[in-house]
C-alpha cells in the first residue's frame, strides 16, 4: 500500500526532499485511505455479483445511454464552457454597460442546485408552464399542436438547465485566469493591431484552457453525477443505468460494476486532464503582471455584450430565484418558518461548518505534507484526495454506510466494555457519516485550491526561510498557512456552499428526525408537490449567496492587492491546478 | 482576517447546532418511542403518526430515504434503530424481505383485516391500495372504459402520456402485464403503447396531466391520488389540471384494474419490537384507515371505510386478481422489457 512506500525520497532538482515526522506520514497516509473506503467497497460490492446482468446492459442499455451520456457532457462542455469564457473575458477586458453589475451577479448561480433548476424549468417552460400557457391566451392557440416551441423535457433542455447553473465554476476560473495573467499579452497584441475577436482567440482561449479544463471538468463531474435533473427531464444517463439496475433490478452489485467503470472512465479522463496540463503552468512566473484595463465598447456592441452576459445570469439564477419567490409567496409558504424549519436551517449550517472546517484542516495537512516533502506518499494521497468528488454521493454514501457501522461498533463495543451501557450508532446516530460523507466528496476543492495557490509561491521563499534556520513547524506556520490564505478562503466558501446543496448522500446517511434544507425540498419533490418546497430552496439559494458574495469580493479586490505585493494574489478560487 | 473571523463564529454556530442534534438524539433513551424507516414523504403519514402518539404515548421518530432504505438497515445490522419499515409498492416491500432485513409478524388483527394484500410468511402488510389509471382529456376523449391492452392500439398513436417506464409504478404495470399475458405478447403490448407515445417518457404522473391540458396529449397514464391531491389542493392552477381530466379505471382483459400497495413490515433487528406490532395493528384501525383514506386518498384496505369523494367518483374499484406477490417476481423481467423494446429512448 502507500504507507509502505514512505520511505522513498525523489531529490528535487533544487533542494533534498525532507523527509517527514512519522506522525504526519500517518496522518497523510490515514487521510488517503479514509478517501479510499468508499471506492473499496465498491469494488467489494461489484465483485460480489456475477456478471449476468451485462448481456442485457451491452445488448440494450449501453448503447443508447452511452450516446445520451457523451451527448449530455459535449453539450455542457460546449454550452457551459463558451458562456463562462465569453462572459469571463467581456467583464475583463470590456467596458459595457451594466458590467460593474453583472461581475458581480455572473457566479451567483452557483447557490442554485441543479436538480432544483431542472424542477423550475418544467414548472416555466413545460407545455402547461406559465410561458406557453400566458402565450396561448395570448395567441388564441387551443393546443399544444397549433405553434412551435422548444421541448424543455428533452435531452437539449437538460443541456441548457444544467450549463446555466454550473458555468460559474468555468467563469471563475478563466476571470480569475483573465484578471491575472493578460495585461501585457493583451497590450502588446494590441499595439500591433490585432483586432477584438483575434485577441480572444489567440490570447484569451489560450490563457483560458487551463481554467477552461478545470472548470469544464468540474461541471462535467457534477453532471455525470446527477440523478434528479437528467432523470426528471428524460434523459437516460449512465446514472439512471446504475440506479435501474439497482432499484428495478434488485441488482445492487450490477450497479456497483456499472458505476466501477463509469469510475475507472472519470479517473482516466482526470489523469488525461492532468497530463494535457503538466508544464503548463501560466501562473508560475513570480513576477505580478499588471491588470488588464479594460477597452470601452460603445453603442450597439455594449449593448450586445452587455446582454451576452446577461442571459446566463437570467438562466442560472434570476428565472429559478423568481420563481421560488413566486411560490412561496403565492403559497404563502412563510408560514412554513417555525422552530421546526428553523432547526433545519441549524443542521444544515452545522453539518456544512464542521464538514468545511475539517475538509481545510485535512487539505492543509496533505498540502503542506506534500510541500516539505514530495514522496510517493504525499503525492499518492493528494491525487486519491482528488477522486473523491468524482464518486456520485449515493454510490458514496452506500460504500461509506459498513465501514461506518462498523467503526460505530467498535466505538459501541469499547463503551459497553468501559460504562456497561450500550450506545447504539455514534457516527450515524449523530450525523457523524454526513461529515465525513462531505469531507471525501470536497476534499479534492480544497487541495486542488491550495495545491495551486502554493505552487505559484515561489520555493526560494522557504529556502530563505530555512538558510535563516526556520523549524518546519515555524515554515508551515509562518509561511506556507499565511501563504494559502486567500486560497483557503475561497476553497471554504465554495465547499459549504457545495455542502449545503449536497443531496444525495445527506438522504441517505442522515439520522432519525434529521431534515436539512435539501432533504426537506426533497421530500416535498418527491410526493409530486415540488413547490411546497420553494421556502426551502430559496433559504438554500440565499444562504449559497452570501459565500459566493463574499469569493466574488475578495476575487475583485485581488487585482488591487497584487499591484503591492507578490503572493497574495496567486490563487483563483477554483483549483486551477491540481497537481 | 475577515473572513476567519465570521469562520470562527459560523465554526460554534455550527458546533452548538451539531450538539443540539446530538443531544436530541441521545436524550431519549428513557421514553417509549418507535422508529420509522419510510420511502414515503414523512408528512403524508404524519396525521396517523401524531393520532398513535396521542393515543399510546409512544413516540414516532422517523427518517425518509428514499433509495438505499434496505442497504441502510442491512448495514447497520445488529444495532440498526429502525423497528418498522413503511414503503410503496409491492416491489419494495418484497425486496425488503428478499434483503433480509425484515421478520414475520403473528397478529390476528393484521391478518383478519389484511386477507389479500400480504406476504404468505407475515413479512409484509398492505395498508392502502392506489390504482394505476387511465388519466383521459374532458375534452376530446369520449369513451369511459378502456382497457390496458387498448393503450396499444394504433387508434391512440401521437395520443398516450406516461412518464420513465423505468418508474417503479410503471414497472409493476408492467410486470402485471406480463403476469396476464406472457413476456411475448407484453413485449408487443409495450412496442404497441411506445408507438403511440405523444412524447418521450419523462416528468412525473402530474406533468401529464399537465400534459392533456396543453394539448400535447388525449390519454395518461397516472396513480387515482395525483388526482385527488391536484384537485383539492388550495393552488388554483394545479385544480386546472386536475380539471382537464376524467380518470377512468382501466382494466386489464379478463382482469381488473392493476393496483399497488403501501405497506409494513417488521424489521429484523427491531429494538422497539413490541411498539412496532402496536404501530402495525393501529394502522388497520378504523380510526387510522379513516385519517389514512382522507389524508392521503389512497384506497383504504379495510372494508366499510369511506373512500375519499374525489377517489369514489371515479366509480368502483374492481382490483386485478392476480396476486401481488407474482408480480413483485416479475419486475426485473419488465425493467428488462422496457430497456429492450426502448421504451424510454
Amino acid at each position: 500500500m502507500i504507507a509502505e512506500t514512505q520511505t522513498v525520497f525523489r531529490l528535487s532538482s533544487r533542494r533534498k526532499a525532507k523527509r517527514l515526522p512519522w506522525w504526519l506520514s500517518a496522518a497523510v497516509a490515514a487521510i488517503g485511505l479514509v478517501v479510499l473506503l468508499p471506492l473499496a467497497a465498491l469494488i467489494e460490492i461489484a465483485a460480489e455479483g456475477d456478471t449476468e446482468i451485462w448481456p442485457h446492459l451491452i445488448a440494450n442499455v449501453l448503447p443508447a445511454s452511452i450516446v445520451d451520456t457523451m451527448a449530455l457532457l459535449a453539450g455542457i462542455g460546449i454550452v457551459a464552457g463558451s458562456m463562462g469564457i465569453t462572459t469571463a473575458w467581456l467583464v475583463t477586458a470590456h467596458r459595457f454597460p451594466g458590467r460593474g453589475i453583472l461581475v458581480w451577479l455572473l457566479p451567483l448561480p452557483l447557490a442554485v442546485p441543479t436538480y432544483i433548476t431542472a424542477y423550475i424549468y418544467v414548472e416555466v417552460f413545460d407545455s402547461a408552464g406559465l410561458v406557453q400557457t400566458a402565450l396561448r391566451g395570448a395567441m388564441g392557440w387551443t393546443s399544444r399542436g397549433d405553434y412551435w416551441f422548444p421541448e424543455i423535457r428533452s435531452l437539449p433542455g437538460c443541456i441548457l438547465v444544467m450549463s446555466a447553473v454550473l458555468y460559474p465554476y468555468i467563469y471563475i476560473a478563466a476571470r480569475a485566469m483573465f484578471l491575472t495573467q493578460s495585461a501585457s499579452m493583451l497590450e502588446v497584441a494590441r499595439t500591433l493591431g490585432a483586432s477584438r475577436i483575434k485577441l480572444f482567440r489567440i490570447i484569451a482561449l489560450p490563457l483560458a484552457r487551463p481554467a477552461l479544463a478545470v472548470g469544464v471538468s468540474l461541471a462535467l463531474l457534477e453532471a455525470l453525477n446527477d440523478i434528479g435533473a437528467s432523470e426528471y427531464l428524460g434523459v437516460r444517463t449512465l446514472t439512471v443505468a446504475v440506479y435501474n439496475t439497482w432499484l428495478n433490478r434488485g441488482s445492487l452489485p450490477g450497479a456497483a460494476q456499472i458505476a466501477c467503470v463509469m469510475l475507472a472512465f472519470v479517473i482516466g479522463l482526470i489523469l488525461l486532464e492532468r497530463h494535457g496540463r503538466r508544464d503548463r503552468r501560466y501562473a508560475a512566473s513570480p513576477k505580478r503582471h499588471r491588470t488588464v484595463h479594460p477597452v470601452p465598447l460603445f453603442g450597439m456592441r455594449g449593448w450586445i455584450a452587455a446582454s451576452l452576459c446577461a442571459a446566463p445570469v437570467v438562466l442560472g439564477f434570476v428565472i429559478p430565484t423568481a420563481f421560488l419567490l413566486r411560490e412561496t409567496l403565492r403559497g404563502r409558504l412563510f408560514d412554513q418558518f417555525d422552530a421546526e424549519f428553523l432547526a433545519h436551517f441549524m443542521t444544515t449550517i452545522g453539518l456544512s461548518v464542521v464538514a468545511t472546517c475539517a475538509v481545510l484542516v485535512l487539505a492543509i495537512v496533505l498540502v503542506s505534507a506534500a510541500r516539505l516533502s514530495k514522496n510517493s506518499l504525499t503525492k499518492g494521497s493528494l491525487f486519491v484526495a482528488g477522486l473523491g468528488y468524482a464518486v456520485p454521493g449515493t454510490v458514496l454514501a452506500l460504500g461509506l454506510m459498513t465501514p461506518l457501522v462498523g467503526l460505530d461498533n467498535l466505538i459501541g463495543t469499547l463503551w459497553r466494555s468501559l460504562t456497561g451501557e450500550r450506545i447504539g450508532l455514534l457516527l450515524m446516530g449523530a450525523a457523524g457519516g454526513i461529515v465525513i460523507a462531505y469531507v471525501i466528496r470536497f476534499l479534492s476543492i480544497a487541495t486542488g485550491s491550495l495545491s495551486a495557490g502554493l505552487d505559484r509561491v515561489s520555493p526560494s521563499l522557504e529556502d530563505a526561510a530555512r538558510t535563516l534556520g526556520a523549524s518546519r513547524r515555524e515554515m508551515v506556520w509562518t509561511i506556507q498557512i499565511p501563504l494559502m490564505r486567500p486560497a483557503l478562503a475561497s476553497a471554504a466558501l465554495l465547499i459549504f456552499v457545495d455542502c449545503i446543496k449536497e443531496l444525495p448522500a445527506t438522504l441517505l446517511l442522515r439520522p432519525l428526525n434529521t431534515e436539512t434544507l435539501s432533504t426537506l425540498v426533497y421530500t416535498h419533490a418527491s410526493r409530486g408537490r415540488f413547490e411546497d418546497g420553494s421556502l426551502a430552496a430559496l433559504v438554500i439559494v440565499l444562504v449559497g449567496l452570501l459565500p459566493v458574495i463574499q469569493l466574488v469580493r475578495s476575487a475583485e479586490a485581488r487585482p488591487r492587492v497584487a499591484e503591492s505585493t507578490d503572493s497574495s494574489a496567486t490563487s483563483s478560487p477554483v483549483p486551477v491546478e491540481q497537481s | 482576517m475577515k473572513v476567519n473571523v465570521s469562520f470562527a463564529r459560523g465554526l460554534l454556530f455550527g458546533a452548538a447546532a451539531l450538539g443540539m442534534l446530538a443531544g436530541s438524539s441521545l436524550s431519549a433513551s428513557a421514553e417509549e418511542v418507535l422508529n420509522i424507516y419510510t420511502t414515503r414523504e414523512p408528512g403524508l403519514i404524519k396525521p396517523v403518526l401524531d393520532e398513535f402518539t396521542k393515543e399510546t404515548g409512544i413516540r414516532v421518530n422517523t427518517i425518509f430515504i428514499a433509495n438505499g432504505l434496505e442497504e441502510r438497515i442491512r448495514a447497520e445490522g445488529q444495532n440498526s434503530p429502525a423497528d418498522l419499515i413503511i414503503t410503496v409498492d409491492i416491489g419494495r416491500l418484497a425486496a425488503a424481505k428478499d434483503y433480509g432485513v425484515t421478520q414475520a409478524v403473528k397478529s390476528e388483527a393484521l391478518e383478519k383485516v389484511i386477507a389479500t394484500y400480504r406476504d404468505p410468511e407475515g413479512h409484509w402488510f398492505g395498508i392502502a391500495l392506489r390504482g394505476r389509471v387511465v388519466y383521459a382529456s374532458k375534452e376530446r376523449v369520449k369513451q369511459d372504459k378502456i382497457t390496458y391492452e387498448e393503450l396499444a392500439d394504433p387508434k391512440w398513436k401521437g395520443k398516450v402520456c406516461i412518464r420513465s417506464g423505468q418508474h417503479l409504478y410503471n414497472i409493476s404495470l408492467i410486470a402485471a402485464m406480463i403476469a396476464h399475458k406472457g413476456e411475448a405478447k407484453a413485449e408487443e403490448w409495450l412496442k404497441g403503447v411506445k408507438a403511440n407515445l405523444a412524447k418521450k417518457p419523462s416528468g412525473g404522473d402530474r406533468e401529464q396531466a399537465k400534459d392533456i391540458l396543453a394539448g400535447v396529449c388525449d390519454i395518461a397514464v397516472g396513480n387515482t391520488y395525483y388526482v385527488s391531491l391536484m384537485l383539492n389542493g388550495k393552488d388554483a392552477e394545479q385544480k386546472k389540471w386536475g380539471e382537464a381530466i376524467n380518470v377512468i379505471l382501466p382494466t386489464f382483459e379478463g382482469g381488473g384494474t392493476h393496483v399497488n400497495v403501501s405497506g409494513l413490515a417488521l424489521t429484523k433487528n427491531a429494538p422497539n419490537k413490541a411498539n412496532a406490532v402496536k404501530f402495525m395493528e393501529y394502522m388497520v384501525s378504523d380510526a387510522s384507515q379513516q385519517i389514512h383514506a382522507e389524508a392521503n386518498s389512497e384506497y383504504p384496505i379495510k372494508a366499510g371505510i369511506k373512500i375519499h369523494p374525489t377517489i369514489a367518483s371515479f366509480g368502483e374499484l374492481k382490483a386485478d386478481n392476480i396476486p401481488i406477490a407474482e408480480i413483485a417476481k416479475l419486475r426485473k423481467k419488465a425493467s428488462e422489457l422496457v430497456d429492450k423494446v426502448g421504451f424510454d429512448q
